[in-house]
């Protein structure tokens, strides 16, 4: 089959490899009809995730028709039925899974051991990101392997395009949780940082969720442009002051509520702090850039919290910690625990509450996906999401 | 925005050069005195290892620090200062042909370094012509942004998720 395929920094290649096979009774296969980019697969090809290697299949925004099923599966799911598959791999039995802690389930990372010794206990397993995740290949391809079948899926039914649920595996769920582990009340103003495919579907959730003000933060005219439209007020960074402009939205007091969905690739205008940063993370002294934390930490109200749906992969610097501290600031973070919120936002977008797809700008044939990791990467073309068909 | 795009053909040179400013940095400060005396310019030494570390920065910010633009321009500067220097030695120099040679380079590099912000430039302008996509339609909400707001606030959210009573703002204080 053909797949997108990691070779290293900056090279990912559109390869021909072998089909994957049932490997355990909980298996089953799906044949892809429609997958995604997603800004954590530019943390990848970008290579500031350590854990990489050479030939690991990448891509973990996909659905499906299901055309294979393990013998334990077989009660859960069906040959023939679409699926939408979670970015996270769940047992669905283990205590965290239990929970709904999903994005930590203790069983379905098959390289626990290694993480145990640099996470201190290990998360969940995560298609096609890095062996620190389980090493599974991922599913921007024709076919994937998933593993843990019978709970890993959300059942799409007829009626809906590939469009409208694709996100439920992924950015949708996660702008969501973003929104909602800030326990939104209708008196918040709420920023977010970043107005990626992540930061449009927080703006959108923050607005259902009724906060009284939202507040969204980048530099990519088109993409401010589409925040607007979802109902924020803007702030370019480029062109003003951050923390002057939401001290100014907020009668002097900053944002109740802030979110980050930039991660450790944060840009900014040529600021002390952020230069410093870049060229840590060159010498390898550090390995993410941190200027979003540590404006959100500034400017965020005392007791307000910090909800940071951003990736980050290993070490930060210069964090103003006794600010937060004696701010008494909530930090909230994590991979998303997709399958927690998947019921109630597939019955939104039926109900024609909301219609992801908005966030899709680019739609290509999977071979030609290398070329629009970088277009997505460089925010060419007014590129914001890219959808790819194999 | 600040533009630059790292796949471009500027910045595939201006990364050379990066590269270019890095080796010469570092040839520059460990062998500051022999360069210096093969010039005929030993007095010149530590101005040479000084320029070596101006040399290595250029290299970092072309290779880490983003737009290569400013650094660019730096390194044409740095030039610049480089041609003054050697044009001031050669008076008086028995080896001044050494330095001729050296001067000889020094513009070859300055042309490539001239090329280059031209073409990061160009690429900029190439960049800023094409019409923005208009995305002001694209809410993904069935009514104005306006009216979905709290759409959804009766939605099932956790207690896990939820910020304790005594922490959340109030108007009239916890309840
Ligand atoms: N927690 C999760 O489960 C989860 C899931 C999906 C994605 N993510 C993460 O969310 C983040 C965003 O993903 P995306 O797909 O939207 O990626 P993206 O790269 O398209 O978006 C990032 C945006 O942030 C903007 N930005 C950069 N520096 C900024 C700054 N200083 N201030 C404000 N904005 C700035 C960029 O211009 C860009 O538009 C990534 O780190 C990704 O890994 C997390
Ligand atoms: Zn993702
Ligand atoms: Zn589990």
């Amino acid at each position: 089959m053909r797949a997108l395929v990691w070779h290293g920094a900056n090279d990912i290649r559109c390869d021909t490899v072998a089909d994957p096979e049932i490997e355990h009774p909980r298996d089953a296969i799906v044949k892809v009809t429609t997958c995604a980019i997603c800004g954590s697969d530019l943390h990848l090809h970008d290579h500031f995730m350590p854990g990489m290697e050479k030939g690991d299949i990448v891509g973990h925004e996909f659905m499906g028709e299901v055309v294979d099923v393990g013998t334990e599966a077989k009660g859960a799911l069906k040959v023939g039925e679409r699926v939408v598959i979670p970015f996270t791999i769940i047992c669905g039995e283990c205590d965290q899974c239990k929970r709904g802690n999903f994005s930590v389930c203790e069983r379905s990372n098959r390289n626990k051991a290694m993480a145990d010794k640099i996470f201190g206990h290990t998360t969940a397993g995560l298609f096609g990101y890095t062996h620190l995740t389980g090493g599974y290949a991922g599913g921007q391809a024709e076919y994937v392997r998933v593993p843990f079948a019978d709970r890993t899926h959300v059942k799409i039914p007829d009626g809906l395009t590939d469009e409208q649920v694709l996100f439920l595996g992924d950015i949708f769920p996660t702008g969501w949780q973003a929104a909602a582990q800030c326990d939104i009340q209708p008196t918040d103003t709420v920023a977010i940082w970043g107005c990626g495919p992540v930061g449009q579907m927080t703006i959108r959730s923050a607005v259902l969720l009724g906060a009284k003000q939202v507040i969204a933060i980048d530099r990519v005219p088109e993409r401010l442009a589409m925040a607007q439209a979802g109902g924020a007020t803007t702030i370019n960074f480029d062109e003003e002051s951050v923390v002057e402009r939401l001290n100014e939205l907020t009668g002097g007091k900053g944002p109740e509520k802030c979110i980050d969905a930039v991660g450790m690739e944060a840009h900014a205008t040529a600021t002390l702090d952020s230069m410093m940063d870049r060229a840590k993370q060159a010498l390898m002294l550090e390995s993410d850039r941190a200027h979003v934390l540590r404006e959100m930490m500034y400017v965020c109200r005392p007791a307000g919290t910090l909800s940071i749906p951003g990736v980050y992969g290993g070490l930060i610097d210069k964090i103003p910690f006794g600010m937060a501290m004696n701010k008494g600031l909530t930090f909230r973070m994590g991979q998303t625990h997709v399958n927690r919120w998947t019921d109630d936002l597939l019955r939104r977008i039926q109900e024609g509450q909301i219609d992801p797809s908005f966030v899709i700008t680019h739609t290509v044939p999977l071979d030609q996906g290398p070329e629009m990791y970088k277009t997505f990467r460089d925010k060419r073309d007014g590129c914001i999401k890219v959808v790819l068909k194999p | 925005m600040a533009y630059y795009d790292r796949s471009s053909t500027g910045d595939t040179l201006a990364r050379g050069l990066g590269w270019f400013s890095i080796g010469l940095g570092v040839a520059e400060l460990m062998a500051g005195r022999s360069i210096a005396r093969w010039m005929g310019m030993e007095d010149k030494t530590n101005l040479i290892r000084a320029y070596g570390v101006r040399e290595i920065t250029a290299g970092v910010g072309l290779l880490a620090l983003g737009d290569p633009k400013p650094w660019i321009w730096g390194r044409i500067a740095g030039d610049a200062v480089d041609m003054a220097t050697l044009a001031a030695g050669m008076e008086d120099n028995p080896r001044a042909g050494n330095a001729r040679i050296a001067f000889g380079a020094v513009v070859a590099a300055t042309a490539l370094d001239i090329v280059c912000a031209q073409k990061l430039h160009q690429e900029e302008a190439a960049y800023r012509r094409q019409p923005l996509p208009d995305y002001s339609g694209r809410s993904g909400f069935p009514r104005p942004a306006e009216a979905m707001r709290g759409a959804a606030s009766d939605a099932p959210i956790a207690e896990d998720m939820r910020t304790p009573k005594i922490l959340q703002f109030q108007p009239s204080g916890p309840a």
